[in-house]
């Protein structure tokens, strides 16, 4: 049994009918990139995961519970985070309330300062921050809160939504470095990327997503490989 | 550049300029004259600061519940006012049971907690119930719908009580212990504008406190920002938005209670001009900003007790006092056109990026 499985979801807006169908799984312990186009549904596939949306068809199924009779909030607690697109740090909040909210569903005090030694250590620009409202952050520091944020949670799954966005070089490679560290330590990735490059690179495997149905789906060595996947993602000819 | 300056000036800007600076003469004109005329002594000047600030402590515990829910769902719960009355007007058959077997004046703190208590308890139930079933089903809908339900709301509250408790004036007892004064050199302090004042800086306190630094204050604060995100932390959302009624609720009730020490007498439509002189502090201080709701409150008070005698006086208007409510609306537009952010605040049209 996968530990989250995507079966056929149906997502509207409305009318429009965002996701066509689209079906996936997570093992337990693999990064699973997602990458598509603009508008191709990723970020809807990820919130409707978490809940803030709901499938008009299909189901979603995670350690063998189905999701749908559970609010957003209960979600988080069954252990699936999310480091959200465009960050959505809470920008009145300091780094340290932030992450607190992080670790709102956390009963275990001992564990959860322990975690926040290890999200310290794991991107240590935040410890010096710590103090600073999440507002005054550079970018590339809010994107490194959003990630410690839902690190704090401790997820058994954690889904990311395009952390790589709007970093300079640099930082994108200690974004992908966390990712890989983060997996190393027992959690399970779904990411979504327009770095398709960087994302096939760590991701076990790949899903390709257009205009709401998932087209191709390999290991992520293999989709790299791709004619179609380079012509269209990579930027090659 | 100075030309773009000069073209954004409008004939409005203008003719409002010269209201706000003649209102402003006439303020200072006012102000000069009532002191020369030297009709009040430095002590009458006293009791009525103390009074304003009294005014001021119950003014600010109702602006709670404005500028909390403001904070989280950004609407005016112009329905706050009833919540305000639903506290008092119920307790006052407490009060007058607790008189009669003569608990209240052998116990006079614990009578006064067991008041204080239902009222918080009743306006808490109210507030909650209000936002039930009259604001969660329109939580998607445009900003003026639940802003006419709020108003419906506020109309059916006030006739329902009116119902259960009949549409005439109800009466406080008078608790001996709070009654007179103490006489400092040559000042006095009435007893009952102490107490209020110091419960309304405590329970203020004890609200900052909650809103800042426990971990429900903290996910009101996120909530606040970014509902989804919120979500997306765990937090029951939905519960929060509970939570904070509920809070502005227990706030209002007990303001209900420093309101009556001060005005003995209850009524069904008794809620509407303090809730909007705490709605009117609230935006003076600063919308959605807790610190803000208190200054807001206390400068209100303060201005609507000195301000009639200070300013009005000196310009031959025979009981200047009774302009305390035009003052304080006055203020309102004023606020409301010059500096819509309030004293702490960010600008209204802004607080939602
Ligand atoms: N709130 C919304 N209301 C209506 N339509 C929406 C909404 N959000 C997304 N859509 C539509 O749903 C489709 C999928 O959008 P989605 O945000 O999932 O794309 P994406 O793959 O994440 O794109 P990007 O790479 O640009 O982030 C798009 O056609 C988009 O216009
Ligand atoms: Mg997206």
């Amino acid at each position: 049994m996968a530990l989250l499985e995507v079966n056929n979801i149906h997502t509207y807006y409305g009318n429009i009918h965002a996701l066509k169908g689209v079906s996936l799984k997570v093992e337990e312990g693999e990064i699973v990139c997602l990458i598509g186009g603009n508008g191709a549904g990723k970020t809807t596939t990820l919130r409707t995961i978490s809940g803030a949306l709901r499938p008009r068809e299909g189901n979603i199924v995670f350690m063998g519970e189905d999701l749908a009779k559970y609010k957003p909030h209960q979600i988080v607690q069954k252990g699936i985070a999310m480091v959200p697109e465009g960050r959505r740090i809470f920008a009145r909040m300091t780094v340290m309330e932030n992450l607190e909210m992080g670790a709102y569903i956390r009963k275990d005090k001992q564990k959860v300062a322990e975690d926040l030694e290890w999200v310290f250590e794991l991107l240590p620009r935040l410890k010096e921050r710590r103090r600073q409202v999440g507002g005054t952050l550079s970018g590339g520091e809010q994107q490194m809160l959003a990630t410690a944020r839902a690190l704090m949670a401790r997820p058994r799954l954690l889904l990311m939504d395009e952390p790589s966005m709007g970093l300079a070089p640099v930082l994108v490679e200690a974004i992908f470095d966390t990712i890989v560290k983060i997996n190393k330590e027992g959690t399970t990735i779904l990411l979504v990327e327009q770095n398709a490059l960087m994302a096939l690179s760590v991701a076990n495997r790949g899903y390709v997503l257009e205009t709401g149905n998932i087209v191709m789906e390999d290991t992520g060595e293999a989709l790299k490989k791709n004619p179609r996947v380079q012509k269209a993602y990579l930027g090659m000819e | 550049m100075f030309r773009t300056w000069r073209q954004k000036i409008t004939l409005t800007d203008i003719l409002v300029w010269v209201i706000g600076l003649s209102i402003a003469a006439v303020v200072i004109w006012g102000t000069i004259s009532t002191l020369q005329s030297g009709k009040y002594s430095a002590e009458s000047w006293f009791d009525l600061v103390v009074k304003g600030l009294a005014l001021g402590g119950v003014y600010a515990l109702i602006a709670m519940g404005y500028t909390l829910v403001y904070g989280i769902l950004r609407m005016i719960n112009f329905a706050h006012s009833e919540v305000f009355m639903s506290g008092p007007f119920t307790a006052v058959f407490l009060a007058n049971a607790l008189n009669n077997s003569g608990f209240l004046n052998r116990y006079p703190l614990l009578g006064i907690l067991a008041v204080a208590v239902l009222s918080m308890a009743v306006s808490m139930s109210v507030a909650v119930l209000v936002e039930r079933v009259a604001y969660r089903p329109l939580r998607n809908a445009p900003r003026l719908v639940p802003l006419i339900t709020a108003i419906g709301a506020s109309f059916f509250l006030q006739y329902t009580f009116r119902g259960f408790y009949g549409s005439g004036f109800e009466a406080y007892p008078t608790i001996e212990a709070l009654n007179g004064a103490w006489q400092l050199g040559t000042v006095r302090l009435f007893k009952t504008q102490v107490v209020v004042i110091l419960a309304a800086i405590v329970m203020m306190f004890m609200l900052y406190a909650i809103v800042m630094w426990s971990k429900l204050g903290k996910a009101m604060r996120a909530v606040s920002e970014d509902k989804e995100a919120a979500a997306l932390m765990g937090i029951d959302v939905d519960g929060i938005i509970v939570f904070t009624f509920a809070l502005g609720g227990a706030a209002a009730g007990a303001g209900g209670v420093l309101y009556i020490l001060q005005f003995p007498v209850v009524h069904f439509y008794m809620g509407f001009i303090p809730g909007l002189k705490a709605f009117t502090s609230a935006v003076l201080g600063g919308i959605g900003n807790v610190p803000g709701a208190f200054l807001g409150a206390m400068v209100l008070g303060l201005l609507e007790s000195v301000g009639p005698n200070l300013f009005l006086d000196g310009l031959g208007i025979p009981v200047a006092s009774q302009l305390k409510d035009a003052i304080a609306f006055i203020i309102l537009v004023f606020i409301l056109i010059f500096r819509p952010s309030g004293i702490l605040g960010e600008r209204l049209t802004q607080t939602k990026v």
